[in-house]
């Protein structure tokens, strides 16, 4: 590889101060969410508001959690995230190794047509899909927010540009000449090559389905809601109490800022790994 | 010498079908709850469709986008949604771009920086909605009172047209401007080293090695980016419906969004045929929008 643009030049502190800025305003908003949720809602109601923790937080979570059906909803979240990201990760690696690795007729015509689909809106097909989950009576079902949610274009591309270059070509061959058939090539030579890969998508889709709202919305009601459709409900009650929707948006958000703790960097490297393929 | 030709047989049928095998789950999904739903929408669109009985349709014609161009509300709408996606995309995408720049010189916890600005990524539109919507509350909001702290008065935010719009950018600016950074850093290093030497050799200033060979060099990556915001942007809907909570967009619909409309139109007035004239009003706005990206980007590649 060439030697990396711009890393021979060192960062100066005006360099740190921008960017220390910037980290502080993408980090203040999620520790105000804390400081909030730790309140009440009276203190939230006076000037200046507060910068520093009080000591209403498991009040708050408290409320929060059987107000908003946050167990269930929590519950629920993990579930359809859980379900799309592993149909997601599944089905991607399949189509993108066909793509990046198997001659067939009407491939770039097929391909083109994937990264068409990325174009189209969700808004298009909602009334259609609302009309027909109406009549399969799964209003309130998750099956009607996992289904339709079950194979992403995104996914495709991503592991085909993945694949193109992680794996070689000779290794496929020699598995076909030992006389192995498609699938055994797919599970003993694809799925360890594309496994990196694969963990990094699967992340990618985990988050992309937790915070899943437009269709949700539509979909599922408070009595069976994912998180996001809980804290749509606590943030339209009648006397709505601010430190206890930020309890709300603090526990909805917390399992996904754990994961960033941990895998942060690993999600990352994947965003600009599919950049940079692309 | 037969089981040979069998196996033979088997293989070629092996190697000439599993390719369509492993693509056909996600054209499958696609054409169940992508594409058929699509087409669809443009057949309800042209027939009147109650939501509390969806089943039962009536031919309208092209009454539903007639009365559509007759609504003040879509006009407005529509507007809204290409000022916020103005206002939204444009400075993120140049701050993106800066910080990306940032982040490509050798800095001591580089990843720390990058994990930290992608942090909004993980939250939600709901939970970062609400979270924002106090910040810019008009008696007891910390901007208002940060403002206050440097001699401006109170601003009114949810209730004034351009405010509003600020405010709901924000939000938008605040969780994808690390998420962008990102993939202008990851195309960065992509650029080679010699460019940039041989810049600096011709005497060329850091400034401007950023904008005759960084810019250039990233010219793909940027028209990507604008793409994808392009059509989020025309998508907006969560920041819009949560910002002050009603379908309408505020008291006078003053940041009401095509999505929110849609919304609006199928689940609070029940009319599911008018959500879906909406809905392919704004498909094709996206291809009058996506052509236009296209010329451009083919304008430029000429001028190389």
């Amino acid at each position: 590889m060439a030697r990396r643009a711009g890393k021979q030049l060192h960062g100066g502190p005006v360099t740190y101060g921008v960017l220390a800025v910037f980290t502080l305003g993408s980090l203040f908003p999620l520790v105000w969410t804390a400081i909030a949720a730790s309140r009440n809602n009276a203190r939230l109601a006076e000037t200046p508001p507060p910068l520093w923790f009080g000591g209403n937080l498991f009040d708050n979570l408290a409320t929060a959690w059987n107000d908003a059906n946050m167990g269930k909803a929590l519950f629920n979240t993990t579930i359809v995230a859980s379900s799309i990201a592993a149909t997601t990760v599944l089905f991607a690696t399949l189509a993108g190794f066909a793509f990046a690795k198997l001659r067939f007729r009407a491939k770039n015509l097929l391909l083109l047509l994937v990264i068409g689909t990325m174009m189209v809106p969700p808004q298009l097909s909602v009334v259609p899909l609302f009309m027909a989950i109406a009549e399969l009576e799964w209003t309130n079902h998750l099956q009607a927010v996992i289904l339709p949610m079950m194979v992403s274009a995104f996914g495709v591309f991503f592991m085909r540009q993945y694949l193109i270059s992680a794996l070689p070509t000779e290794l496929i061959e020699a598995a076909r000449v030992d006389g192995a058939h498609s699938l055994r090539v797919v599970w003993h030579v694809v799925f360890p090559i594309a496994r990196p890969a694969m963990a990094v998508l699967g992340m990618l889709t985990f988050v992309m389905a937790w915070n899943e709202f437009f269709w949700p919305i539509i979909a599922l009601t408070q009595e069976n809601p994912t998180v996001q459709v809980a804290l749509t409900g606590l943030g339209r009650g009648y006397i709505p109490d601010q430190s206890v929707i930020m309890a709300g948006a603090l526990l909805g958000t917390l399992p996904l800022l754990i994961a960033f703790a941990l895998f942060g960097k690993q999600i990352v490297g994947g965003i600009m790994q599919g950049a940079v393929k692309g | 010498m037969r089981r040979a030709a069998r196996r033979s047989r088997r293989y070629q049928r092996d190697a000439r079908w599993s390719p369509y095998a492993f693509i056909s789950p996600f054209f499958l999904f696609f054409a169940a709850f992508g594409l058929f739903p699509l087409l669809y929408t443009g057949w309800a669109s042209l027939h009147k469709v109650s939501l509390h009985n969806p089943t039962q349709m009536e031919w309208a014609g092209l009454h539903n986008y007639s009365r559509l161009f007759e609504d003040e509300f879509f006009w407005k709408a529509l507007q809204n949604t290409l000022t916020i996606g103005i206002i939204s995309t444009v400075p993120q995408l140049l701050m993106a771009l800066g910080l990306a720049h940032l982040l490509n010189y050798r800095l001591r916890g580089s990843m720390f920086f990058r994990v930290a600005m992608l942090t909004p990524y993980a939250t939600s539109v709901a939970a970062a909605t609400l979270v924002f919507a106090m910040l810019y509350g008009r008696d007891y909001g910390m901007i208002n009172w940060a403002l206050g702290s440097v001699g401006i008065d109170n601003i009114d935010w949810e209730n004034g047209t351009w405010s509003s719009q600020i405010a709901i950018s924000t939000i938008v600016i605040w969780r994808w401007t690390g998420y962008n950074t990102l993939i202008y850093l990851a195309a960065m290093q992509a650029v080679p080293n010699d460019l940039y030497e041989s810049a600096a050799l011709d005497g060329a200033t850091r400034w401007q090695q950023f904008i005759h060979v960084t810019i250039p060099s990233l010219r793909p990556t940027i028209l990507f980016t604008v793409v994808v915001s392009t059509i989020g942007a025309t998508q907006l809907f969560g920041e819009p419906l949560l910002f002050g909570g009603t379908q309408t967009g505020g008291a006078s619909h003053q940041y009401q969004t095509l999505g929110l409309y849609l919304y609006e139109q199928g689940w609070f007035n029940f009319h599911l045929g008018r959500a879906s004239a909406i809905a392919w009003t704004m498909f094709l706005i996206l291809v009058v929008i996506g052509l236009v990206n296209w010329l451009i980007a083919r304008r430029l590649q000429k001028s190389h």
